[in-house]
């Protein structure tokens, strides 16, 4: 593995500094299919930014703008039998293994045509029929998982690979050295890939680990590993097609850590204290996004029409996507425990300490109580209690104010749309 | 008649002959077959591919089972004690128990986490611990805690079936106890959330789990012999699902309630079943009911003291008389 480390390590967070135009384009249509993954992404998180503002989502928000090349260039060298597992930063990969963006919003929102039914949220963002097997709020969490889906698909003879995607931070957790023994040792079909986007929340990685080469943190445990710069869509691609050739052939798990960046804060809660304007601006120079329609731009493979029209169709789909979230229809009080159990064969007995379980198994003699007496009357006023509020704790926001707070920030232009969108030069970053 | 631990090995190797999507996986369950016997003969019969050593990684074994259930095989992992569990509380809580809900449903995780816990054996404040209050806490989970070979053979085999998480939980003195045990494949299963009631009486009902199952039934012999009170003993044998309709049943028949555990006092299981039995049948109730718990310390080492840290048949019989104080 030595050898294949040297030929395609890059070092440092600048990459090799050969930049987007080294690797040749693919044909046409993947370019365009490449741009085009990124750019609804970028749109969609700006949208997500946008609409937490407003108080449409609740919760804690992490946006993936400025890490589209590390989604889209492995994800779109996987098979569709391939499996996916991700951190709490992953409508992005989500939507690139083919989600509709509408579920994603609507789950964002907590409503009823949610991908996960509401049930999840943000953080949680799950696709079984696509194999994208969940965004997990645990730093850390989804290796041991990843770990399970890989050994399945060995015990069932398959040849599919798992990609399991987390952050630098999580380097840092005990799973990291479990699963990577676990996963060296049986000969896994796995691909780590490190997100590595220099912070692990607002702690720099020199601040968090001892080692910042995290190509070489798993060599010891029998996983090694490849730098890649991740904000250039074409390494990322060549590197995990790579990679997955290795764990797919060879039986190897391997390590991919990519450099990237998010331009956003850690959520949408985040003062950005622990770096410089400075730095943001430095790696706006290398935005994934730009620098990929830069290029395609130059060697004529897309038009200013094109783009153009991209643009517009970008546009509407996102903003279809809020008004199917809109529309959608707040789950009903009835589903809070569904899912909580299969209930198969077995049904006697309390499951659930609560009324809606199959056959309610309350002294019936002591309390005519039941789902639709006291304990729904109760549910009700717990839910009447919340919507009283912003989902933050906080007044809403309209529009008028977000315009105003904007007018004060520079580059800060979510009032204004069409600026913010993805392809143009400023993005809609507030600051 | 059979012991515990080949009851249990009984249940698994006909589960992992009937599907094969049934593989064993923990510390030292293959080439040393299992810390307490209970895995012997599975390496041989099934090989590595079924019965698989892992790494001393509680977290990520139990990890491990999750992505695996949820890719469609059906892990039955054993964690070498109830304690070391503990090293596993993030996916089992986190991952295993919340992942068919926050996923409404798109995936399942049928997993069974087998461990051994109680004292007994002197193994002091690590190893030997009661923690089933912990699991039953858990929306998601389904618990089961077996006290004979009978219950702990077609128990496995309803949680190796059943499409819900399961934590199983042995008792390290219960594995060289003997008893009948029916033969052959489906016969032997046990429901959950069926209460088995191992003596029947009109006076006070007991509720006692694993080990302190069979310690209340000794103190039911003594509390007639020389006391003149018929108890009636239920052993839940699952805490979620509880069959409490069979507990209910009993209390409004004697009126009286004592709930025999092994475990901590505060938040503890018969804390809980205390709480139902108020809540559902208060008016049934001539005495408050009482707890018997272990003491309320890490077990401690030394034999006399470990012994004075574990509910005895004196101690339930003590509580039993407590409940009929005045009424005879």
């Amino acid at each position: 593995m030595a050898q294949e480390r040297t030929k395609t390590a890059q070092r440092g967070p600048a990459g090799d500094g050969r930049g987007a135009a080294a690797h040749p384009l693919p044909d046409p249509e993947t370019c365009r299919e490449l741009l085009e993954t990124m750019a609804l992404i970028r749109r969609f998180e700006e949208e997500a930014g946008r609409q937490y503002q407003q108080a449409k989502a609740g919760g804690f928000l992490h946006l993936g703008i400025g890490e589209e090349a590390t989604i889209v260039g492995t994800t779109s060298v996987m098979r569709s039998d391939d499996y996916l597992i991700g951190t709490y930063r992953t409508h992005g990969h989500a939507i690139a293994r083919g989600t509709d963006p509408r579920n994603v919003m609507a789950e964002l929102f907590g409503r009823e045509d949610g991908c996960s039914r509401g049930r999840g949220g943000s953080m949680h963002i799950f696709d079984g029929e696509r194999r994208f097997m969940g965004g997990y709020g645990i730093v850390g969490g989804n290796l041991p998982i990843a770990a399970g889906l890989a050994l399945a698909c060995d015990y069932q003879g398959s040849d599919a690979v798992t990609v399991c995607m987390f952050g630098d931070g999580a380097s840092n957790t005990g799973n990291f050295g479990e699963t990577m023994n676990l996963a060296a040792l049986w000969k896994l079909p796995l691909v780590f890939l490190v997100e590595n986007n220099l912070y692990g929340m607002g702690t720099a990685i020199e601040r968090h680990s001892a080692v910042t080469d995290l190509s070489r943190k798993a060599e010891g445990l029998g996983v090694p590993g490849v730098r890649v710069d991740g904000m250039d869509v074409l390494a990322v691609r060549e590197t995990v097609a790579e990679h997955l050739r290795i764990a797919r052939s060879d039986r190897q798990p391997t390590l991919v850590e990519a450099f990237t960046y998010r331009y956003r804060g850690h959520s949408a809660a985040d003062p950005e204290v622990y770096r410089t304007k400075e730095e943001v601006e430095e790696w706006r120079k290398k935005d994934p996004v730009k620098v990929f329609r830069d290029r395609l731009l130059a060697e004529q493979v897309i038009t200013e029409a094109y783009l153009e029209e991209l643009r517009e169709r970008l546009e509407r789909q996102v903003m279809d996507a809020v008004e199917f979230a809109d529309r959608s229809p707040e789950p009903p009080l009835e589903s809070l425990y569904d899912h909580l159990y299969v209930v198969g064969d077995q049904v006697p007995g309390w499951y659930a300490v609560d009324e809606r379980t199959p056959e309610p198994h309350r002294g019936e003699e002591e309390r005519e109580v039941g789902a639709t007496g006291e304990a729904r009357k109760l549910a009700e006023a717990g839910a009447a209690y919340a919507g009283q509020r912003s989902t933050r704790g906080r007044p809403p926001v309209d529009d008028d104010q977000i315009r105003k707070a904007d007018a004060q920030t520079p580059g800060g232009v979510v009032g204004d749309r069409d600026a913010s969108d993805a392809l143009e030069d400023a993005d809609a970053d507030q600051g | 008649m059979i012991r515990m631990r080949e009851a249990l090995r009984d249940a698994l190797a006909e589960e992992m002959r009937r599907d094969e999507s049934v593989f064993v996986m923990g510390e030292d369950v293959g080439v040393f077959q299992g810390a307490f016997k209970v895995t012997e003969g599975l390496l041989d019969e099934f090989g590595e591919g079924r019965v698989r050593d892992t790494p001393i990684s509680e977290n990520t074994i139990v990890g491990a089972g999750v992505g695996a259930a949820m890719a469609g095989l059906r892990p039955v992992v054993e964690l070498m004690t109830v304690n070391f569990s503990l090293l596993a509380m993030d996916q089992i809580v986190n991952h295993m128990a919340a992942i068919p809900y926050m996923f409404n449903g798109q995936v399942r995780v049928p997993i069974v986490i087998r461990m051994p816990g109680g004292g007994g054996h002197q193994l002091g404040p690590t190893h030997s611990h009661s923690l089933e209050a912990l699991f039953l806490h858990v929306p998601g989970l389904l618990v089961a805690a077996p006290s004979t070979p009978a219950d702990g053979k077609g128990l496995l085999k309803a949680a190796i079936r059943d499409d819900n998480p399961v934590i199983f939980i042995e008792h390290e003195t219960l594995y060289g106890s003997r008893g009948e045990v029916s033969d052959g494949d489906a016969d032997g299963v046990v429901n959950f959330g069926e209460a088995a009631v191992r003596r029947e009486g009109d006076d006070v009902t007991i509720v006692g789990i694993l080990r302190m199952a069979d310690v209340a039934q000794r103190a039911a012999k003594t509390l007639a012999n020389e006391h003149q009170v018929e108890a009636e003993v239920i052993d839940p044998r699952t805490l979620r699902p509880l069959d409490l309709d069979t507990i209910l049943r009993s209390v409004r028949k004697t009126n009286r309630c004592v709930v025999v555990e092994e475990g901590w006092p505060h938040g503890g299981v018969g804390a809980n079943i205390a709480a139902l039995v108020s809540e559902q049948a208060f008016d049934h109730l001539d005495a408050p009911p009482q707890r018997v718990t272990g003491a309320d310390v890490p077990m401690p080492y030394a034999k006399r003291l470990e012994q004075a840290a574990i509910p005895h048949p004196e101690h339930v019989v003590s509580a039993a008389l407590a409940t009929l104080e005045g009424a005879r």
